[in-house]
């Protein structure tokens, strides 16, 4: 053990005894992590439990960058205010350093507590190409495979389309991000997108999985196979396999140019969507531009053993940073997702309808979705509402 | 102390093991969030938190009282569900400890006096106190030993956490007699509770911002047993790098203790070594009246006093100190997320020793518990 924490950085967050855990899937990613290949794959019974004591949990916060500290602020108030037995472990990720210390605190908190609410980390593409996106970085280790969004029209919010109802679920450790490229010949540059039938049934399983709990009737695997015959073809294989187990729900196919395309024009058509990494990123902020915008949805990334909570569509809103003018919507109900997350479903609904309350009954809306409101009144109008326990209707 | 140890000595007297305990033993930690049931529906920021309340023997009654008064003249939202078990007066009925039990799955936070435990023998080994931990499954016992300013003992600004594991180790209730006259007695060290207990200590020193974990051991001479736990120890440490990691044996850890106590920070022990610890280190502020405890498992939390003594002695003399159950009632308003009413009751007893005026024999003073609580009031600022 003692070698291993001197020869990789990655040993002082991954060591021996935790990185059976990860399995066979993070093998693909590149140099890093390749020092777990040859350690025993031991069960996942020596993980410690979760930082739970007496009724309280401890969940590490990640501020991230542009407006994430702000809205993590409200969602802390919120929680106060609330009541909810819920303790921050606010961990700060620097992300214009290099070193990947910051990232390796964040990734090693959430070993330890089990669950983290996070907003976005900048990526800068200035940077050394060397330096990898921190928030990949840290699904990865993490191996949080399933990317789940659950895209729902607001009747408080104007929209061109109406009674959107679609899950979108992610493979969110491999395909085109795996952050391997490399320039073989001067001038041409290889980028490899990595499809693996583990990782391919896992997410197809994890969807149909999900679809039968919430009751869907509908899986949808989008791909592009016809162009990469090999590569998406074994996603598409693999969705054919699992979706052989759930003879309750129907499965269909659709090629990703067509399903924007669709989603655009009629997007009522779909019910729960799966598919790898990249088609996921644009297909998951085509569905919440449908909706209303990236203010307003939540999204979970889930592993095995981990959970992490952010907005769905990962902006990091430096424009509009401290001003007090960005949506807290996504964020709060990012926060509640992670309540459902820990069993606390009721302080989970308790928060999530006074949310919705002040979104379609007292319509106070920021300015990106064509309100007036600021983010602070917003926060408030919720607070009132879970304090009234009634919808607010006056008084504003 | 004498008390403390004798209480402890009890424990490990009695002889018998059902195989109900066994079976506890092994039971996988998340059994006791299987066991709660339904949640309760959340407090509203403005309702009454309902909390269980096991008044206990000796001065427990008396302490209890105290922490109502202060809380009916705080206004602080906070009813009890008061239930009486004791051992020793003729109260003991399994009935009874059922009805803490579902009272506790619902309440989730309780304050609790000491249930004495006679000494003798009497064919059950578990005492209520061990059962009620077992069954609550309350792995750690925390007890923040802090001088209080104003009381000037030979350690003054003590500021120091000790953790102990208080559901296996020597408390394991399994003894026997193999061979007459020989006594067999299972001291138990088990990997997941160890690591449990150790994550429960770095858990802790990260929320309160402390810098130093030290595990307390006896692994010169029991090598697999307390090294077993000491392993554990190591391996959570590394899951928390900022924290630094010291370990000390457990006799050179109370010579420290009294010669250099502002050298540690968080010290986490198996049980009996917890159980010695506690005593001594609540011995260096002022006694078993004024550190406050508690206790937790994943889904309770009890509060009570650091050192755990009925003070039978006391009962109905008027002289108990009230600090430590008043200070162990403003943590546990802290963790209703009642942040206000917690302030207001740890500033006022904190005023009231700082000002010297009212003090229990045990502080030096002359004034009964009574004018102690009177004075807390009097100091509680709404």
């Amino acid at each position: 053990m003692v070698a291993h924490s001197a020869v990789l950085s990655m040993s002082k967050i991954i060591n021996p005894f935790w990185g059976g855990r990860l399995g066979n899937t993070v093998k693909v990613f590149g140099t890093t992590l390749t020092s777990h290949r040859n350690k025993t794959l031991r069960s996942g019974n020596n993980i410690p439990p979760p930082a739970k004591y007496g009724g309280r949990h401890t969940v590490t916060l990640i501020p991230g960058d542009g407006i994430g500290p702000e809205l993590l602020n409200h969602v802390k108030e919120v929680f106060r205010f609330s009541c909810v037995p819920v303790d921050f472990e606010v961990v700060h990720v620097n992300s214009a350093l290099e070193s990947e210390d910051d990232i390796n605190n964040a990734i090693t908190a959430i070993r330890r507590n089990g669950v983290a609410l996070k907003g976005n980390i900048e990526t800068n593409h200035t940077m050394a190409p060397s330096v990898k996106s921190r928030n990949n970085l840290l699904r990865t280790s993490l191996d949080l495979y399933a990317n789940v969004m659950h895209c729902q029209s607001l009747p408080g919010v104007q929209t061109r389309h109406k009674n959107i109802d679609i899950m979108i679920i992610r493979e969110n450790t491999e395909g085109e991000y795996s952050s391997l490229e490399h320039e073989s010949v001067s001038g041409v540059v290889e980028c490899l997108k990595i499809i693996t039938r583990n990782n391919s049934l896992r997410i197809a399983d994890y969807a149909f999985q999900l679809a039968r709990e919430k009751g869907r009737s509908r899986v949808t695997a989008v791909h592009k196979a016809n162009i990469m015959k090999l590569g998406d073809g074994l996603f598409l294989q693999c969705c054919r396999e699992v979706a052989s187990g759930y003879p309750d729900i129907t499965f269909d196919s659709m090629i990703v140019d067509n399903t924007t395309m669709q989603l655009v024009s009629k997007p009522q058509q779909f019910d729960v969507m799966v598919m790898p990494n990249l088609y996921g990123n644009v297909v998951s902020n085509v569905c919440a531009g449908l909706v209303g915008g990236p203010g307003l949805v939540p999204g979970a990334n889930f592993g095995r053993d981990y959970a992490v909570f952010e907005t769905a569509t990962r902006n990091t809103g430096k424009s509009i940073a401290g001003r007090n003018i960005a949506n807290p919507t996504a964020m709060l109900l990012a926060g509640c997702m992670m309540l459902d997350h820990l069993k606390l479903y009721d302080y989970a609904s308790m928060i999530r309808n006074a949310i919705l309350t002040t979104m379609n009954e007292t319509r106070l809306h920021t300015a990106d979705i064509g309100g007036q409101g600021t983010t602070s009144e917003v926060v408030q109008s919720i607070m009132r509402n879970i304090q009234s326990k009634g919808p607010l209707t006056t008084d504003l | 102390m004498a008390a403390a140890l004798r209480g402890s000595l009890v424990t490990l007297v009695k002889g018998l093991s059902g195989p109900r305990w066994q079976q506890l033993a092994s039971r996988p930690l998340s059994v006791s969030a299987a066991l709660c049931g339904p949640e309760a529906p959340p407090a509203r920021a403005d309702a009454t938190f309902k909390v269980t309340m096991v008044p206990g023997d000796g001065v427990g009654p008396e302490l209890m009282t105290a922490v109502k008064e202060v809380f009916k003249a705080g206004d602080v939202p906070v009813e009890f569900e008061e239930f009486h078990l004791s051992e020793v007066q003729n109260m003991a009925s399994d009935e009874k400890l059922e009805q803490v039990l579902t009272s506790m799955k619902t309440n989730k936070v309780a304050m609790k006096g000491k249930i004495h435990t006679p000494m003798e023998f009497k064919g059950e080994l578990a005492s209520y106190e061990m059962r009620l931990r077992r069954k609550l499954d309350l792995f750690a016992n925390v007890v923040h030993v802090n001088s209080l300013p104003g009381y000037s003992t030979r350690h003054n600004n003590l500021d120091l956490v000790i953790i102990r594991e208080q559901t296996e180790g020597e408390y394991s209730s399994l003894e026997h007699e193999s061979v007459t006259g020989v006594i067999e007695c299972l001291k138990i060290i088990t990997r997941v509770k160890s690591r449990r207990i150790a994550k429960f200590a770095f858990d802790y020193a990260t929320k309160k911002g402390r810098s130093k974990v030290t595990a307390v051991h006896k692994a010169n001479i029991m090598k697999l047993g307390d090294g077993l736990f000491l392993q554990s120890c190591a391996e959570i440490a590394q899951l928390y790098p900022k924290i630094k990691y010291e370990t000390i044996i457990i006799d050179n850890c109370c010579m420290q203790l009294v010669q250099n106590p502002y050298q540690f920070d968080v010290l986490v022990m198996p049980n009996l070594y917890g159980n010695i610890i506690d005593n001594l280190a609540a011995g260096l502020v002022g006694g078993a009246g004024v550190v406050p405890g508690e206790s937790y498992s994943a889904e309770y939390a009890v509060f009570e006093t650091g050192a755990r003594h009925p003070f039978a002695q006391a009962v109905g003399r008027n002289i108990a100190n009230p600090t430590a159950m008043l200070l162990s009632a403003a943590n546990m308003l802290r963790h209703l997320n009642l942040e206000y009413h917690s302030q207001m009751v740890s500033d006022a007893v904190k005023r009231v020793i700082k000002q010297g005026k009212v003090r229990t024999g045990d502080l030096g003073g002359y004034a009964t518990s009574d004018e102690f609580t009177r004075a807390v009031i009097a100091n509680l600022v709404v």
